[in-house]
């Protein structure tokens, strides 16, 4: 069991209440769109802890005039149980960065698409193991057959789908025949 | 009808047919043939209920009456549901669970691919969203289809009794009302004529490939659940569904 040292006496709730506060020497007036786009390169998807937020194309927009600050997401599926606490997490990371009262507004047009996911975004997905989305969403036809998806792991190309769904809704599940390794493919929509 | 009326109840519509089927299809969770298929049902409903949310924030704020998207969807009663009576149908056998998809999934498709061109921006926002996902839902139940249809000869068998048990509540989901017409004439919905065509063709196509026989076109239909006459299964589904909220109303913490 871990022993409580006299360094830090706060509790776990301590802890948790006092990230949500604002510091008392930040200066968010002195930062730049630029350095609020890094924060959120800092929060990171709580169902791929590899990927940022900003890597999967789910913020679209942050507007900072000195006094407001507004962040605009999108979520990728319609019944996506992690929007909120993405949101949330978006809110934690720039009250903690100083800006008190970060406006976090859900947007829904345009619509969501694997292709906005950056490609550094698609490497850190694969390296993760996970299958990126491969080509792009606009070429899919409707009852067409999907494209040949490469393992994560060992690259081959000898691959099949399993299950249309994986473990959340934009993934699938796909099986290696060649390693045998079971692993997620990133649907594209 | 005002245009104004129409479209609250146009939105309750696909509100309640999204939550209606999603409730539904989480009733096989634990249950599914298959650990698959369980994600694959679990996901669809997911996506079909969070589209309802999206529906009913709409509708919400149009409605205007103090209530929000939870209250519309946990607080109103069968006679006031305004769902397609093909989504309350019960899951019976996979043949039927999948039958009953397919058939709404292809008006679905069609519907909402017609939405994102309507002239209402906040339902070509959400249309846009939840195409993709029907996108996928059609590709998955056609598929489902065409292996059980094209299958066994006991897939095969129960697959066409899937058919000829869903048929009679194929024709609500083409046939317009004053609603529907009201909102295509307004450039909200989609044109009723175009939607009836593109279905029968798709739905005829698929079946065709399945091996199965379609029901005749001039078959009897039930209609009704757009105006609140439900079939007797909606009162058990909201009966589950709503429990919660109607045993503990306005808990603010579950």
């Amino acid at each position: 069991m871990p022993q409580h040292g006299d360094s830090d006496s706060r509790s776990a709730v301590d802890i948790l209440i006092a990230s949500d506060r604002v510091p008392a020497n930040a200066r968010p007036d002195l930062l730049t769109e630029d350095d609020i786009w890094a924060l959120l390169e800092e929060v990171k998807d709580p169902e791929v802890p590899a990927v940022s937020v900003v890597e999967l194309g789910i913020v679209r927009a942050a507007h900072w005039d000195g006094k407001e600050l507004s962040v605009d997401v999108t979520p990728t599926y319609s019944g996506c149980p992690a929007t909120e606490l993405i949101e949330e997490l978006i809110a934690e990371a720039l009250r903690a960065a100083g800006f008190r009262d970060p406006k976090i507004k859900q947007v829904l047009t345009p619509a969501w698409t694997t292709d906005w996911i950056t490609d550094e975004g698609k490497e850190k997905l694969r390296a993760f193991g996970i299958a990126p989305p491969e080509g792009s969403s606009s070429k899919m036809s409707l009852l067409g057959e999907p494209e040949v998806i490469a393992c994560p792991h060992c690259g081959s190309k000898d691959t099949e789908r399993v299950s249309e769904f994986g473990s959340t809704a934009c993934k699938a599940l796909y099986r290696c025949k060649e390693c045998l390794e079971p692993f997620d493919y990133f649907k594209c929509i | 009808m005002t245009q104004a009326e129409a479209l609250k109840e146009y939105l309750l519509r696909l509100a309640d047919s999204d939550m209606i089927l999603g409730q539904r299809l989480c009733e096989l969770c634990g249950k599914a043939p298959a650990l698959e298929e369980e994600m694959a049902l679990m996901n669809v409903a997911l996506d079909l209920v969070g589209q309802a949310r999206n529906w009913y924030e709409y509708a919400a704020e149009l409605i205007n009456d103090g209530r929000d998207a939870d209250k519309l969807a946990f607080r109103r009663d069968a006679h006031e549901y305004r769902n397609l009576l093909m989504t309350e149908q019960p899951n019976e056998d996979y043949a039927v669970t999948m039958g009953r998809q397919f058939f709404f999934d292809v008006y679905h498709y069609f519907t909402l691919k017609s939405l994102t061109e309507s002239s209402d921006e906040r339902i070509a926002g959400i249309a846009a969203k939840a195409l993709k996902e029907a996108t996928y839902h059609l590709r998955r139940s056609s598929e489902w289809v065409k292996r059980l249809g094209d299958g066994t000869e006991e897939s095969h068998r129960r697959m066409q009794e899937a058919v000829d048990i869903l048929w009679r509540f194929t024709g609500e989901l083409i046939t317009p009302d004053d609603t529907d017409r009201v909102m295509a004439e307004a450039g909200i919905g989609p044109d009723p004529d175009q939607l009836a065509k593109d279905w029968r063709g798709m739905v005829n196509e698929v079946l065709t490939q399945a091996t199965l026989t379609p029901g005749a076109e001039d078959a009897w239909m039930y209609m009704g659940g757009k105006h609140g006459e439900h079939t007797e299964h909606l009162g058990f589904i909201l009966a589950e569904m709503q429990f919660l909220q109607r045993a503990y109303p306005d808990a603010t913490t579950w």
